[in-house]
Parts: C-alpha cells; structure tokens; sequence
C-alpha cells in the first residue's frame, strides 16, 4: 500500500517539475524574444541613425534618405486622431455607463463594441478606403487616414473608460444625488475625477497601438515618397509605419538598415507617449487623492 | 445657523406652493434631468454611443454592397470551392480556398507558438513567481504586445529567416514558417494577460481548500486551478486564434505574395490580408473584379473574427459571472 503511494507521489513530482519547468522556460523565453528583437533591430539600425536621417525627406539613394515628412505625418495623424476619438470614445462610454439601465439592448451593445475591438485592422482599411476616401471624397488625405484610425481605436477608448468607470464604488453616486446634484453634475465633479487617471492611461495605450498601425494606412493610401511636410488636413501624407514597411520591401539591404533606424525611432516615440501615460496616471492619482482628504 | 432657517423655511415654501423651485434643491424643482443643459449633454452623449455601434453596421453594409457586386458577376459557388487564386490573369480564376488555406496556416503555425508560451508564462507568473518577479515581468509582456506588426514583420525577414536557413537548406526568402514564428510571438502577450485573469480570478478558497486535503503545490496547479480557469484560458487561445487569422503587415511582408494551398511550410503562401494588401498597393482600378475581390475576402475575414470574438467574450463573460 505505502509503496503504491509512494509511486504515485514519485509520479506526481516528476510531473509537478516538468510542469513547472515548462511554465519557467515559457516565461523566459518570451524575455528572450523581445531581447533579442530589440538587439537584433538596434544594431541593425543605429549606425544609420543619426541628424541626417531625422531631418531629410525619403530619397531613392540610400545615403540621402531620411524620415522628417513621416515623423511630421505619424505626429498630425496622431493629432487628429486623438481629437476625433478621444470625446468620442470618452462620451459614449459615458453614456453606456452612467445614463443606461442595465437591459438586454444595452448588453447587446456592450458586447458588439468588445468584438469591434477585436476586428482585423485591415477591415477598418478597406471601410476608410470605402467611406472616407471614395463615397465621402476626402482623396487620400490626412483626415481620410485620421478618421480610419480614429474609427480603428474608438472601440479600444470606449471599452477603456467603461471600465475605468465600472471601478468608480456607486455610493460615490448616491452621495452626489443625495446633495441633489444632477446626473451631469455628478459626472462632471464627482465620477470623472476619480477616473481621470485610468481613462488616460486607457486613452494613450490606444494611441500607441494606433501609432504602430499601419495597414489600414496602407489601404487609405498614405504614401512612402512624400518630400513636403502636409499643410493642412487634406494634404497627401506618409507615417513611420509606411516608411518601415516600403524599406523593409526594397530588396536592396542598405534600405533595411534604413527600415531598423525608423524602427527605433517609431519605438521611442512610442515610449514617450508611455511616459506621458505613467506620468498623466501619477498626476491625476495625486489630485483624487487631495480631493479624498 | 438660526439666522438660515427662516430663509430656507421660506424657499421651502414657496417651492412646495409651486414658487420659483428652481432655486431650491433641484429634487424639490423641475426634475434635473429634465433642464435644457442636462438634456443637451445626454443627446450629445447618446449621439456619441450610437456612433461607436454604428461602425459595426457600416463596416457590414460596405463589405456585403461591394461583395454582392462581385458575386454578380463571379458565381460564388466557384468563389468558395475554386482551388485557384489568378486575380490578375487574362482568365480569372477567384477560388479563394488557396488565401484561406494559407491564412490558416499562419493560424494555426501561430498558435502553436503563442498558446503553449501564452499559458506558460501565465501559470508561471501567477502560480509560481513571487510578488517581485511578477511585477518585473508583467510590464516587460506588457512591452512586447506594444511593438507594432511591421516591426514584426521586419524581425521575421531579416533576423528569423536568415537563422532558419542554415538549419533548413532549401527554405525561401519568403515562407510560412517565419511568418508564423513572429506572428506567434505578437499573439503571447494576448494569451497571458487574458489567461492570469483568470487563473487570479480563481477564489483562494478553491485553492485553500485543495492544500487542506493534502495536495502538493504542483497538484493544486494542475488539477485544481487551472481546470477552474480553463474557460477563461481557452478564451484566451481563441482570441489569439483571431487574431492571427486577421494579422496583416507581418504576414505581407514576411510570407510572400504567391497563393497555393500545398500545405508547405517553407515556401510562399499568401494570405487573405496580405492579398488585400496587395490589392489596395496596386493601381486597381475601383470597379473592376479584382478591386470587388477585397469586398468579398474581408467579408469572409470579418465573418470569421467576428465569429471567434463573439465566442470568447462570452465565455469570458461568463467565467466572470461565476466567480463573482
């Protein structure tokens, strides 16, 4: 009997190791990838990185080719983008949270808005190509692109501060109803300060994701070989994510490098917009907690 | 104090009397929600909301119109059988099981990377890893599903490839396999996050009660918590699923442009995105059948996410209603 039990547990710890040595190895190999992914585009990329490449238009010659008209295009694209889809994203999250009743339609609307996050980028292309740039004739414009990507990160706000207002506790609510505030006044003085923190943060990872984006780019047309700096929101256009894409499509290997150095320069802007993000967090978490005392 | 109460007595009055009730607490006058200016901003909010959903329904209207446009003129029993993809040939054929074909093998090559490593690292971080490691390693996952696909893209032709080729001779420039890789390592973030959800919405009494019967730590793991999870985890593998189905730049760049649907995963494929792609770079003009093509695969693409996403949001909903 004891020696049975004995196996068993032999068994069981043999497996229990093996199990847990999986899950170790899974998790520093996902450590290993973004290291090596990191390394491999660094020292691909730096040695063309340098003041020429950030203040030069693209250039069919190598040497001469650089990225100022789509580091200006990413920086208006991002721009309007955020004017378009943060009241947007911000308001209806609003309204689902704090004026519906909790019914079926509401539920349903809910759920449509999480798949919506979840559709290929690619489709909001082709229904920006469709509706924007052909039934609405804006042409492959910046506002064109903005209002696609606008369209592509409205789900991810809205869901974002829905969830950023479920957090609020409803007593917060029913003390401002109590003084006989009204809903908008409540909202406005009571909700929305203890949210700002987690609806910001929300708002910029959306950015970020709609800052690395660039196949429905590719559909609206904003173009690789742009040498002007876009003057007003129906100018052609072109953004990093296009640049890196056409480069890292050329067959000859000095674009390639080329490619990598506009990589690093599409991942640092990405990681300013990630300090703004922890740096919005700590300001807002500072003010609610003054309002707290 | 004393000197207030006649005033308020006085406003109390008149608002019961039908007076100015306004000046009163507003519960006392016209309804709140009732003013102009609280009206006015719930339009304007309601407007805002209804103008997220309707993305939903214009996304359909605009692939069904363009769709039905091809179907008339391509009979779409060939559509979905026809075994050959020559979109630009002088005869077209448009039988789109050669872009599927390919689009699963992205797939289903990403998902054998992304859900084993995915869940892995889930069940590492929330069950094994102390307090510290988790919160080392959690923003660094965070950071690798912040990188964008065409950085991916990149990685796969000019770091992944190479290193394949000198193990495997006759592998193309263009091929399934690195395309996989990197679209897998795109999809791990997705799957963990969503995964240690809800492995740490598993009640500690579940857990406790495991340890009180005499289990070790590895058994309560493997056959206590993560069967209690398992809903939420395979949510987790269907969504990655999804999205490597409707993943684009990495897939168009690292994978070729060559349609087929022999299964080879050291050649070129293409898939349903990279064809749209390909598609929308070119100089198509708008009406022909090529250009009505992309109405009808991102119709296919769309029913397909859309199908996956629906599925797992429920069950995640529902491993939420459980344990709440």
């Amino acid at each position: 009997m004891a020696k049975t039990f004995n196996k068993i547990r032999a068994k069981y710890a043999i497996f229990g190791v093996l199990f847990y040595s999986f899950c170790l190895a899974a998790n520093f190999s996902v450590i290993l990838f973004l290291f090596v992914l990191l390394g491999d585009v660094f020292l691909q990329g730096y040695a063309t990185l340098d003041f020429h490449f950030l203040t030069s238009y693209p250039s069919r010659f190598p040497d001469k080719a650089g990225v100022l008209a789509s580091i200006v295009g990413t920086f208006y694209m991002m721009l309007l983008t955020a004017l378009i889809s943060v009241p947007l994203g911000i308001g209806a999250a609003i309204y689902l949270e704090e004026y519906t009743r909790d019914t079926r339609f509401i539920r349903f609307v809910k759920l449509n808005i999480q798949n919506l996050a979840g559709v290929p980028s690619i489709i909001y292309g082709i229904l920006g190509l469709t509706l924007f740039v052909r039934f609405m004739e804006l042409g492959r414009s910046l506002i064109a692109a903005s209002l696609t990507m606008a369209f592509l990160i409205l789900p991810i706000v809205t869901i974002a501060s829905q969830e950023a207002l479920r957090a609020v506790p409803h007593s917060f609510r029913l003390a401002g109803y109590g003084l006989g505030l009204t809903r908008w006044q409540v909202i406005r003085h009571q909700v929305l300060p203890m949210v700002a923190s987690g609806m910001s943060t929300g708002v910029i990872l959306a950015l970020s994701r709609a800052i690395g984006e660039s196949a429905p780019l590719v559909m609206v047309g904003a173009l690789t070989y742009v040498a002007f700096l876009p003057s007003g929101i129906m100018d052609s256009f072109s953004v990093l994510s296009i640049q890196i894409y056409n480069w890292s499509s050329f067959p000859q290997k000095e674009f390639h490098a080329l490619a990598a150095s506009a990589i690093i320069v599409l991942l640092f802007m990405l990681f300013i917009l990630n300090i703004i993000a922890i740096g919005l967090r700590i300001y807002f978490q500072n003010k609610v907690r003054g309002i707290n005392r | 104090m004393a000197e207030n109460t006649p005033h308020l007595e006085n406003l109390l009055t008149q608002a019961v009397s039908g007076g100015d009730r306004s000046k009163v607490f507003s519960r006392f006058g016209k309804r709140p929600s009732y003013s102009f200016k609280e009206r006015f901003i719930r339009y304007i909010l309601r407007s805002f909301s209804w103008l997220t959903i309707s993305v939903t329904l214009l996304i359909i209207i605009i692939l069904f119109w363009d769709a039905i446009e091809l179907f008339r003129q391509y009979s779409i029993f060939d559509f979905l059988t026809g075994t050959k993809w020559e979109p630009f040939g002088e005869s077209k054929k448009l039988g789109i099981l050669p872009l599927v074909s390919g689009t699963l093998m992205i797939a289903i090559g990403a998902s054998a990377i992304s859900i084993p490593l995915g869940f892995g690292t889930a069940v590492y971080l929330t069950q094994f890893a102390n307090k510290q490691m988790d919160r080392i390693m959690t923003p660094i996952i965070e950071v690798l599903s912040g990188i964008p696909t065409v950085v991916f893209g990149y990685f796969a032709l000019f770091a992944v490839t190479p290193f394949l080729q000198i193990f495997f001779k006759n592998m193309e420039l263009f091929n399934a396999t690195s395309a996989s890789i990197v679209v897998g390592i795109s999809c791990i973030p997705l799957v963990s996050s969503i995964s240690a959800e809800a492995l740490r919405a598993v009640p500690i009494s579940i857990k406790s009660a495991a340890y009180a019967v005499g289990m070790n730590n590895f058994n309560v793991v493997t056959k206590v918590i993560v069967p209690s999870a398992i809903s939420g985890i395979i949510a987790s593998f269907i969504l990655a699923f999804a999205r490597a189905v409707g993943e684009t730049m990495a897939v168009t760049l690292a994978a070729g442009a060559s349609p087929n649907i022999e299964w080879n995963y050291f050649i070129g494929i293409q898939t349903m995105t990279a064809f749209i792609v390909q598609i929308s770079l070119g100089d198509t003009p708008a009406g022909s059948l090529e250009y009505y093509t992309i109405y009808a695969v991102g119709l296919m693409l769309f029913l397909i996410t859309f199908i996956f996403n629906m599925i797992a949001t429920l069950i995640i909903k529902k491993f939420r209603e459980v344990y709440k």
